[in-house]
């Protein structure tokens, strides 16, 4: 099957990569630390008012969510093309993975924001939430090509696991969280979950007047919802290395 | 100590694609037959078309992930360290068939006859160096009935190319002499596939629609398939995919002499003082069985087939079982279907809805179907455009460096162009060499510390060569449909575990360079089969799953032939 191509083959490598980075990592984390103080001071300081309330995390510190949110807000920016992943809800989709079947990945996420904002001060003079956008982005560019200094297994690997995760969080199906109101799908132009597409259905979406279908797999009351919900097996997600 | 269990004809490990067909013709034919499965059974109301749980995480959670716990090391030459990759595959009822893709192609005539063939027509010197490819004991004919027969007892859909020596360019005309159409029509096209269809035709090529083990209408009482987009790793939500779990297993249950056990984790291979097989021991529940047997039959995928028997050491056969000649784990290859084309359309492609089993072929540049006079390899390439795409997958897109892959610019990317990419399916010729080949690995263990499957193994210059020639053919075929931009992926690597894994085991009537004779048996332990891609010697251009079927089925079929000899 081509789903183990090359290129697929290379991503998962990737992911499983930056999975293993955060097993591999010295969680120096920024919850309690003075450096967690200051983070969250600037937040209340300098940080824009959010354009979509964000429920309180369960998995990440604030400091550190507040963090993610705005590096999902670059990679995924609510824009003229559309709503992003503030809209989508992707943080909450992370969040709640990072208790489930992300679990393995959670201390990759709090030692890798914690370097990230180590990396925009060094690299800047200010923390990450006190950057423009444009310096926010030149600051991802570093991290995501490997440039950026301080992360315990290199930061691309940091990187690619945000990456993969935010699009999970963006365009899977909303019973895992994100792809709040469909916004990811609405993006692709992916007209949604049926269980049975005609091949009128075909000539419709051909002739660009199907219409979305507007819901989740799990609406569908015919599947079983416990073969998405169970508990991870031992080696976690597939996406941070369960195939290894 | 392990229980012993009442005695039984047949024993077969693992009810997967290969055994689960097996079964049918043995409990068909009165024989009492068990089936050890190590993992559960699951019905089409667990097959959700839910992305994250079928494409992105461990698929699914329910399943028993004993091939993830010995997932095989790769290196692509011995000189390397191993590491350790994934496994493609699964453990259930009905295995892997239960979410392969289910494209359900015959071996075309020439792959049974690489060696003669290549050296009749251009030379004995135009076989790779290293390679220890061999003519299989026997040509497409002796096993044209086992085809036939499970494109009936499963259900293929597809249209003859070569129907009794007429040739219909609705089909493959490619192929070998079948005896009877498929018993359903093809799936149907897209009006993406019918540009493609027209492409080809406009290079002179003979598109086609492939076959597969799919539901085009209704069959045997099972539904036709939805096309809803979720077939790539998902199983079928309407039991329209024709996994031995819905069609083989169900029937030989209902002959009463069949009995399945799930959960069981087979550990060993015994054999009796005169070197025969007397059943196997497993675990269930941590507790140890015993199942004495008079044939055993084992169907457990490639990594697994090789390892148990390199597991099941004793007095008769210090190496594993079966090799004392050596050559478990020898010949193996994975199939070449990396090195894909991907091609940006001005248009939307319309494949969101569908599946990969879904498409246009192409067999003009495949096998031996061309001149090889003026090439420097020999063998070809499948081409294969398809359905397939799902949001997250699809939000990944390759960009043609016209964005990065994240940011507002690549936001307004993917909205453009999210339906308006292709990527190629290329099946390759590969060929065995001496130096790729299956071990044990020296350090890697499963949870039970048993050592895992090393593969140590790379893609050669044949190999090599068809990647980049049937590149060029691809990006040619894209550009005549009316692609604005194309890419490539790199030619070569090493071979890490794949869902077509081929050698290990392999079939021939020479003891001396095959572990199993023509009928599936080893050479050196008469009551013992081997099933599945492990047993073929060469991969073809195509799919392996239809072969390992007709093989199976033709395996089962001599045990009951030659019972009392066997026995």
């Amino acid at each position: 099957m081509a789903d183990e191509q090359s290129r697929v083959i290379s991503r998962r490598e990737l992911l499983r990569n930056a999975g293993l980075a955060g097993a591999a990592a010295v969680a120096g984390p920024l919850a309690g630390g003075p450096e967690s103080a200051e983070a969250a001071q600037q937040v209340a300081s300098t940080a824009a008012a959010p354009t979509v309330r964000r429920e309180a995390l369960e998995h990440l510190p604030a400091a550190e969510a507040d963090l993610l949110d705005a590096v999902l807000d670059r990679l995924i920016p609510s824009d003229e093309h559309g709503p992003g992943a503030r809209e989508a809800r992707v943080i909450h989709y992370i969040d709640r993975a990072l208790g489930g079947a992300l679990a393995s990945s959670r201390p990759a996420y709090l030692a890798g924001l914690a370097a990230l904002n180590q990396y925009a001060r060094s690299a800047r003079g200010k923390g990450f939430l006190e950057l423009a956008n444009a310096d926010r982005d030149a600051i991802l560019i570093d991290v995501e090509s490997g440039r950026a200094t301080g992360f315990a297994d290199g930061s691309a690997r940091f990187f690619a696991m945000v990456l993969a995760h935010a699009r999970q969080g963006m365009f899977g199906d909303p019973y895992y969280g994100g792809n709040a109101n469909f916004v990811g799908w609405d993006l692709l132009g992916y007209p949604g979950i049926r269980t049975m597409v005609t091949a009128a259905d075909q000539k419709a979406y051909e002739a660009g007047t199907l219409q979305p279908s507007r819901r989740s797999a799990y609406d569908y009351d015919t599947f079983n919802k416990a073969t998405a919900s169970a508990a991870p097996h031992a080696h976690g997600d597939a996406s941070d290395g369960d195939q290894a | 100590m392990a229980t012993r269990l009442k005695d039984t004809d047949v024993v077969v490990i693992g009810l997967g694609a290969a055994g689960g067909v097996a079964v049918l013709p043995l409990a068909q034919a009165g024989l009492d037959v068990i089936g050890l499965e190590a993992g559960g059974a699951m019905t089409r109301r667990d097959f959700a078309p839910d992305e994250i749980r079928n494409n992105v995480r461990g698929w699914p959670m329910l399943a028993s992930h004993k091939t993830n716990d010995e997932a095989p090391t790769f290196r692509a030459t011995a000189s390397q360290p191993a590491i350790r990759g994934g496994h493609p595959m699964m453990n259930a009822i009905g295995g892997t068939s239960l979410h392969y893709w289910a494209q359900h192609w015959r071996l075309n005539p020439w792959d049974f006859k690489v060696v003669s063939e290549t050296t009749r027509r251009y030379g004995a010197s135009r076989l790779p160096k290293g390679s220890t490819v061999e003519d299989w004991p026997f040509g497409y004919e002796e096993l044209e009935p086992y085809y036939e027969k499970i494109e009936y007892e499963l259900g293929v859909s597809g249209v003859a190319g070569n129907l009794n020596g007429r040739k219909d360019p609705r089909g493959n005309i490619f192929e070998g002499p079948r005896r009877k159409d498929y018993p359903m029509p093809p799936l149907r096209w897209t009006a993406f596939h019918e540009r493609m269809a027209d492409a080809a035709r406009t290079l002179g090529w003979h598109p086609f629609p492939g076959p597969a083990a799919i539901n085009s209408r209704s069959y045997q009482n099972r539904s036709g398939c939805m096309y809803h987009g979720f077939c790539n790793t998902g199983g079928c939500h309407v039991d329209a995919k024709n996994s031995t779990a819905v069609t083989t297993i169900p029937r030989a249950q209902a002959t009463g002499r069949f009995t399945s056990v799930t959960g069981a984790t087979v550990t060993q291979i015994n054999v009796d003082a005169q070197g025969r097989a007397s059943g196997v021991t497993y675990l269930r529940n941590n507790e140890e069985f015993f199942q004495p047997a008079k044939v055993v039959l084992l169907s457990t995928f490639a990594y697994e087939n090789v390892r148990l028997l390199l597991l099941s050491t004793s007095k008769a056969f210090p190496r594993g079982l079966s090799n004392n000649h050596g050559q478990v784990g020898r010949h193996y290859f994975s199939h070449h279907q990396g090195a894909p084309v991907t091609a940006l359309f001005p248009f939307k492609v319309g494949a969101w809805y569908g599946l990969p089993a879904q498409g246009v072929a192409i067999d003009d540049w495949a096998d031996d179907n061309f001149d090889h006079g003026g090439h420097d390899f020999i063998g070809g390439a499948n081409l294969w455009a398809m359905s397939d795409r799902r949001p997250i997958a699809a939000a990944g897109m390759n960009t043609f460096g016209r964005a990065r892959s994240w940011g507002s610019e690549w936001k307004a990317f993917i909205k453009e162009n999210a339906d308006r990419a292709h990527s190629s399916y290329i099946q390759k010729t590969t060929l065995p060499y001496e130096e790729n080949y299956l071990d044990l690995d020296p350090v890697e263990k499963d949870p039970l510390g048993r050592p895992v499957i090393r593969i140590t193994g790379e893609y050669k210059d044949n190999e090599r060569r068809i990647a980049a020639f049937s590149q060029d053919r691809m990006e040619e075929w894209y550009r005549a449909a009316g692609a604005i931009a194309v890419t490539r992926g790199p030619v070569g690597g090493p071979m890490t575990a794949s869902t077509h894994a081929y050698g290990g085991t392999r079939m021939g009537d020479n003891a001396e360079t095959n572990v199993v004779n023509r009928w599936g048996l080893s050479h050196e332990v008469p009551n013992l089969g081997i099933l599945g891609g492990s047993v073929m010697g060469t991969s073809g251009a195509r799919n392996p799953t239809h072969t390992v079927q007709a093989l199976a089925w033709r395996t089962a079929d001599y045990v009951v032939r030659a019972w009392k000899t066997l026995t």
